[in-house]
């Protein structure tokens, strides 16, 4: 062994600084990827999310309901969104999603605040991402001391003093022990499906190129859709067992409900490993090599992973965000699984979910049919 | 006579890269046609074009009878196309290529098939062998045998014996033409010179041009070009001081003898006058068709700069 050579240590250097400048997506990967990230996830993300769509069943118009609706608004945790005139329909605005909570204002409460009864408001939280929720809980706490505070005048005012005039009743519906994993082991289904499905298939066609065996490919008289299908197929297979996996492992190590759903969930994760393997078959198409494939893969995951809901709550978002989450696929995608799983959803209630991801795997299959060379050119 | 191949005036550029310029090609059924010129003189680039890997800019012309434009899914199934690049799967076996290149032509008897070209390549004990492992010459011949398993009209090859050794390649020529013998039509590029003689004629193509055609016999001919042996002390050395004598146009060591060729009979006679007194033997040669292919390369470099 000889000493160490500076000359030699930059004979290195120098080759390495050229041909990482020479890779101009690596290149542009490394400047963009700080500056897209940061602007975008420090921006858009927001653990605790305010504004959150409500839903409101008020059997009683009173002075008192409609405090009590202003004082949830005040607290800037809570938007009205919806009102329903039956607990059936209360109930199906928060299990479609459409609303977060659903309050309900019973039909004598101005009369038991009255007479000092301390009637109960019932707040129904949908629980299935905790994190999303906790803030607007927490909110929750301070409500009946400050809520009625102007309208209990006079004789009335002893009613607030010294307990509040009326309790609130929370509901954590669909996970009430604000367990974790019940948020995250469903989400990790679309994420680990994303992960392999994507980065797999983007390799698969790049690798024929890298190693020169499309061209026999492209002498063959293989259609582009033959290429396309036989390619596929194999990873559809990876996927289904991989949800198999992770959904007896979600039952049996974290107990994750199954609430039922299944039919939604089969479409659901059918249209999704169609969906990602497709983008990753597009990707391939793009890319000229398996590193710039991996690049574009990595760039679709990290939005899917931060943007989708599945790592910070979706309402959190800004409503830019929220749009880039809603053309990622996993964000429907999560909603379904989480859906069918927690909340029962039927396909009814998952329509538009389905409509999104199916939309997905179109577009996406059209553009990478357009893409596919049949020739060198 | 059934040409097949008959193109016209095709043209490719990529950029502005001008690689093939007008280039014209006519081969005779049943002929092996040796396809000869530079690095990047656009010898892949036509060959791409004939089987349909690239669309042709300009120009025309048919293969097999159908249309290289219009027709080119007719073309690719009646025509095996052997890249430069070994091109097979190196993580599938012997016997897994072959499958896959017969079921991809849609043949029936598959396995008979897949069976009989691994007799034919002597590869039947190795059959479960990755195509990775093998060695250049059973490379090159797996894909022969991948490339012919459809029983094309027309094989395209595109250097196929680069890298390999001479009994690999005397073997593979010999299999080239036992092929052409059953009416194949072959078009290879190779930068061989005993290659190209073993051809029924060439095509040589220089910067994206045809320079020219024919035997080995006819394109010597053709060049008119005049070729002289020279013997003596240190021959070889020569060739340097006399490349740069008016009348020369190369000067090139043949072992420890020289080749010295030009047109003009004359002027390369007196070119070499000088060094016949000093106990030099020179003797009018055929010329090669090295000779006349590097007299080629010097023309067409003079028509571009």
């Amino acid at each position: 062994m000889s000493a160490l050579s500076w000359t030699r240590v930059l004979a290195v250097l120098v080759k390495e600084f050229k041909q990482l400048t020479r890779d101009r997506l690596t290149y542009a990967m490394m400047l963009a990827i700080p500056v897209i990230q940061l602007t975008l996830f420090g921006y858009a993300i927001n653990t605790e999310p305010r504004h959150l769509p409500t839903a409101v069943l008020v059997q009683e118009d009173s002075r008192y309901a409609r405090s009590l609706i202003a004082a949830l608004e005040n607290s800037r945790y809570f938007d009205f969104v919806a009102e329903a005139r039956t607990p059936s329909e209360l109930d199906a605005l928060l299990r479609t999603g459409q609303a977060q909570f659903a309050v309900t204002i019973p039909g004598d409460f101005s009369r038991r605040v009255a007479r000092g009864e301390k009637p109960q408001i019932l707040v129904e939280a949908d629980a299935t991402d905790p994190s999303a929720t906790g803030g607007a809980v927490a909110a929750l706490a301070a409500l009946p001391d400050r809520a009625l505070a102007h309208d209990l005048k006079g004789a009335l005012a002893a009613r607030g003093q010294p307990a509040a005039p009326f309790e609130v009743v929370i509901h954590r519906r669909y996970n009430p022990e604000a367990i974790t994993a019940y948020n995250i082991v469903p989400g990790l289904l679309g994420i680990i499906l994303s992960l392999t499905l994507v980065m797999m298939t983007a390799l698969s066609v790049t690798r024929e190129t890298e190693r020169g065996t499309m061209e026999t490919l492209l002498s063959t008289p293989l259609e582009p859709i033959e290429v396309m299908i036989g390619k596929l197929a194999p990873y559809v297979m990876v996927g289904l067992i991989q949800t198999a996996i992770i959904l007896v492992m979600a039952a049996s190590l974290f107990e994750v409900p199954m609430a039922g759903g299944w039919l939604g969930l089969t479409a659901g994760v059918a249209l999704f490993i169609t969906g990602s393997l497709a983008l990753g078959f597009l990707i391939s198409t793009v890319a000229r090599s398996q590193l710039q494939a991996m690049q574009m893969s990595f760039f679709y995951i990290l939005p899917s992973i931060l943007l989708s809901g599945f790592m910070f709550p979706f309402r959190g978002m800004p409503a830019w965000a929220q749009w880039i989450g809603e053309v990622i696929p996993v964000t429907h995608f999560l909603r379904v699984v989480r859906g069918s799983l927690l909340k029962s959803q039927g396909i009814g209630d998952q329509w538009r979910e389905l409509a999104a991801l199916a939309a997905f795997v179109c577009v996406v299959t059209a553009l990478a049919m357009a893409r596919y060379r049949r020739t060198l050119d | 006579m059934t040409l097949a191949i008959d193109v016209r005036g095709l043209n490719k550029s990529f950029g502005d890269k001008h690689v093939v310029n007008d280039v014209s090609i006519q081969v005779e059924e049943g002929r092996i046609c040796g396809f000869l010129g530079p690095n990047g003189s656009g010898k892949t680039t036509t060959l791409r074009m004939l089987c349909g890997l690239l669309t042709p800019d300009s120009g025309e012309g048919r293969a097999l009878g159908f249309d290289i434009i219009h027709e080119a899914d007719a073309v690719k199934l009646r025509t095996g196309y052997m890249t430069q690049r070994f091109s097979l799967y190196e993580d599938l076996t012997i016997v897994e290529n072959l499958q896959f290149t017969a079921r991809v032509y849609g043949l029936d008897r598959r396995r008979e098939r897949v069976d009989a070209a691994l007799e034919r390549l002597g590869l039947s004990s190795r059959r479960h062998q990755l195509a990775g492992t093998l060695s250049g010459g059973w490379k090159q011949r797996l894909a022969l045998a991948a490339a012919t398993l459809h029983e094309p009209r027309l094989l395209l090859l595109d250097e196929p014996t680069a890298g390999v050794d001479p009994k690999a390649r005397r073997t593979f020529w010999d299999e080239i033409h036992a092929l052409a013998a059953d009416g194949l039509t072959v078009l290879v590029s190779t930068h061989y010179m005993d290659e190209a003689e073993r051809c029924h004629e060439i095509a040589y193509i220089s910067y994206g041009r045809l320079m020219a055609r024919g035997t080995a016999a006819e394109v010597i001919a053709a060049s008119g070009l005049v070729t002289l042996h020279g013997e003596g002390p240190d021959a070889d050395r020569l060739a340097q001081a006399l490349a740069r004598v008016p009348g020369v146009e190369t000067a090139a060591a043949f072992g420890a003898a020289i080749h010295v060729s030009g047109a003009d009979k004359v002027a390369l006679e007196a070119a070499v006058a000088p060094y016949r007194d000093r106990g030099y033997l020179w003797r009018e040669v055929t010329p090669t068709l090295e000779d006349v292919f590097i007299q080629l390369m010097g023309k067409s470099q003079d028509n571009v700069q």
